[in-house]
């Protein structure tokens, strides 16, 4: 199996993986994130969970900056991303993203979804791009799709090429913006059953998803979000079980119904 | 108590339903007449309007250009009245005697050659950069870019070191001053007009504030002024020594103008695009350019192609204001060959129009149909096909 940590200087890189500090955030008036603090592990795996509109995608897209802030820092793989384009592009090389709608380009086959940043951004040659792609494709157990174009997939065919198209780069880092929430109840569980034999890798995973069992199974943390703070942050069995905030306890019902 | 099996009626199915093919569709022609030009009454009246308007119109154009034409001849008379056609059509004998004008304008006869030969050189290029099958695409546009330009210049301009007697561009005429100046105005306008539309989207305030000044500047003004402006004020901007020669000056001319609107239509383009896609490709770590050119310009070029074409076709047919500054286009030849005394007949005027007309049609009625099959071609491959 395609081992994710041979990225190259995996190993000098520090223990932090992510290092949030003091982040706020308004659009506008509106206050999204308020002073979020949290250190994530290398080779943690974190579900974010919480009602909608509580800032935790906005939270996930700043750690790969495709939002900015307002005040605060963050500091990902030990390089801090500043407004300096060449840092953003620095760690946006480690992190891979999976977005809710896929975001695949209609306009390239599967294959070349997949090689497109390989070949680009790595400037690996072409057939070690594709020889790379077709292993992630097999492991997500598409690779007779490679030459289609992603139109003719399913939602969830569709989504395991993204995800495919972000291990291409080898990322140390996954983060997950509610993957499986734009699918059809039947897709739902390859994804997640691919995303689970991810997790057993080691790659550090920031998942914003509302699939409790998949955050009981894989998280080493679960956080819950709500009006733009962490309310709670705990160990998924203490975090279902013995849930310390009122918010928590509400939303568990909700969603565990 | 007994199972499903044992309980199913006879008239169950114990094997699947046959695939029947489907039923073949009657393409009789009176059928197809029936249902498609038939098959109501505000068709019916369609119908009949449509085959009036064809009865007055299609005869008479029929009679005018081909039945009463005079195909030969070497002067007036030819194209007069006469006993044995009472009732002159076109007198395309004047187009033949004129036609080597109306292709080369004054390009002296001994050099004109050189003009075949950049037509064939350019054709050549057109050819394998549209011919979408072609192989080495790549080689094709070096070619038509970059090679095309420099060798065609010489070319027509001459180039003495190698023995190519230099002509002055003010000898130039006729179709291909046309094709020159629309060549040069298309493969401008594109990418600049590419430029000025990412200039224009730009989060850099004064790179914005110049895009969209030079777009609606650009196209708030006719053409006529912005050639104008460039055969009048460009001298008056660069050293006499280094002023561009008067075709130069009108070739920028439509160069700006076509990029402005250009600006605008694949400023539309990139508009259809969705902000998924410029995330998704940043989250991969491309840097602005690579996004562009390989995620969201080749999606939103797709989009505009036919405003594209449109605006090519528009510009093909601009070219033909280029006689304001003193060029002398397709169009002006026809002018000029229209006052010849040995061909003054009723008709000489009319045939030279007709024959114009013959020509902006066959070029820009060419490039819609090629963009038909593109977006018919696209379309299939986006929504369904695989390669």
């Amino acid at each position: 199996m395609a081992n994710v940590q041979d990225a190259p200087g995996a190993q000098n890189r520090p223990d932090t993986a992510v290092e949030i500090i003091g982040l706020n955030k308004w659009y506008g008036e509106f206050h999204v994130l308020r002073d979020i603090n949290l250190t994530v592990a290398r080779g943690e795996r974190i579900v974010i969970c919480g009602p909608s509109g509580g800032g935790k995608s906005t939270l996930l897209r700043c750690i790969n900056r495709l939002e900015d802030w307002q005040t605060g820092r963050i500091v990902v793989d030990g390089i801090e991303l500043t407004d300096d384009p060449r840092q953003i592009v620095a760690v946006r090389r480690d992190v891979g993203m999976v977005f809710q709608h896929f975001n695949l380009f209609p306009h390239l086959t599967v294959l070349e979804n997949c090689t497109l940043a390989p070949i680009w951004v790595r400037r690996m040659p072409k057939r070690d791009a594709e020889a790379l792609a077709m292993r992630y494709l097999e492991r997500v157990k598409i690779p007779e799709q490679a030459q289609k174009y992603p139109a003719r997939l399913s939602g969830g065919q569709q989504q395991r090429v993204a995800i495919a198209r972000a291990l291409c780069m080898s990322p140390t880092i996954m983060l997950f913006d509610e993957p499986t929430s734009a699918l059809d109840p039947e897709m739902v569980k390859e994804v997640l059953d691919t995303m689970v034999e991810l997790a057993t890798d080691g790659i550090t995973m920031l998942v914003v998803s509302h699939e409790m069992g998949f955050a009981r199974q894989v998280a080493d943390r679960v956080i819950l979000m709500d009006d733009g703070q962490i309310v709670e942050i705990n160990e998924p069995k203490a975090f279902f079980e013995r849930p310390q905030h009122e918010r928590t306890r509400l939303f568990l019902q909700q969603v565990l119904r | 108590m007994s199972t499903v099996a044992d309980a199913s009626p006879l008239y169950l199915r114990r094997t699947p339903a046959r695939t029947l093919p489907p039923p073949t569709r009657r393409a009789a022609p009176i059928d197809w007449v029936r249902r498609n030009l038939l098959s109501s009454p505000a068709n019916i009246i369609a119908t009949l309007v449509c085959l009036v308007f064809i009865t007055w119109i299609v005869p008479p154009l029929v009679r005018f250009l081909l039945i009463d034409a005079t195909w030969s001849g070497s002067d007036r008379t030819a194209c007069l009245a006469s006993a044995t056609n009472p009732n002159p059509g076109a007198c395309w004998a004047f187009v033949r005697a004129w036609l080597s004008f109306f292709i080369y304008g004054f390009y002296p006869v001994a050099e004109r050659w050189r003009v075949d030969l950049f037509f064939i050189a350019l054709a050549f290029g057109v050819v394998w950069l549209l011919w979408l099958s072609a192989p080495r695409r790549d080689i094709g546009a070096v070619y038509f870019f970059i090679v095309l330009p420099v060798v065609s210049s010489m070319l027509l301009r001459g180039f003495p070191p190698i023995g190519l007697a230099s002509v002055s561009t003010t000898l130039w005429g006729g179709v291909l001053v046309t094709i020159v100046v629309a060549t040069v105005g298309m493969v401008a306008s594109l990418p600049f007009g590419i430029l000025l539309a990412l200039g224009r989207r730009s989060t850099m305030p004064m790179v914005k504030i110049l895009s969209v000044t030079f777009i609606e500047f650009v196209r708030g003004v006719p053409l006529i002024t912005v050639l104008f402006m460039a055969s009048v004020m460009l001298p008056l901007f660069v050293p006499e020594r280094f002023a561009p020669d008067k075709l130069v000056r009108a070739y920028i001319g439509v160069a700006l103008f076509a990029s402005a609107y250009m600006a605008e239509v694949v400023r539309g383009g990139l508009a259809a695009i969705p902000r998924g896609q410029y995330e998704a490709a940043q989250a991969l770590g491309l840097g602005y350019w690579r996004m562009m050119a390989l995620v969201i310009l080749p999606q939103a070029l797709r989009v505009t192609l036919p405003n594209i074409v449109n605006t090519f076709v528009g510009l093909f047919k601009d070219t033909s204001l280029v006689f304001i500054v003193g060029i002398f286009d397709f169009l002006r030849t026809i002018e000029a060959a229209r006052g010849d005394q040995t061909w003054a007949s009723p008709v000489t005027s009319l045939t030279g129009y007709v024959f114009a007309a013959l020509f902006y049609f066959v070029f820009c009625y060419g490039m819609s149909r090629y963009a038909r099959r593109i977006e018919a071609r696209l379309r299939r491959r986006a929504a369904v096909k695989e390669r």
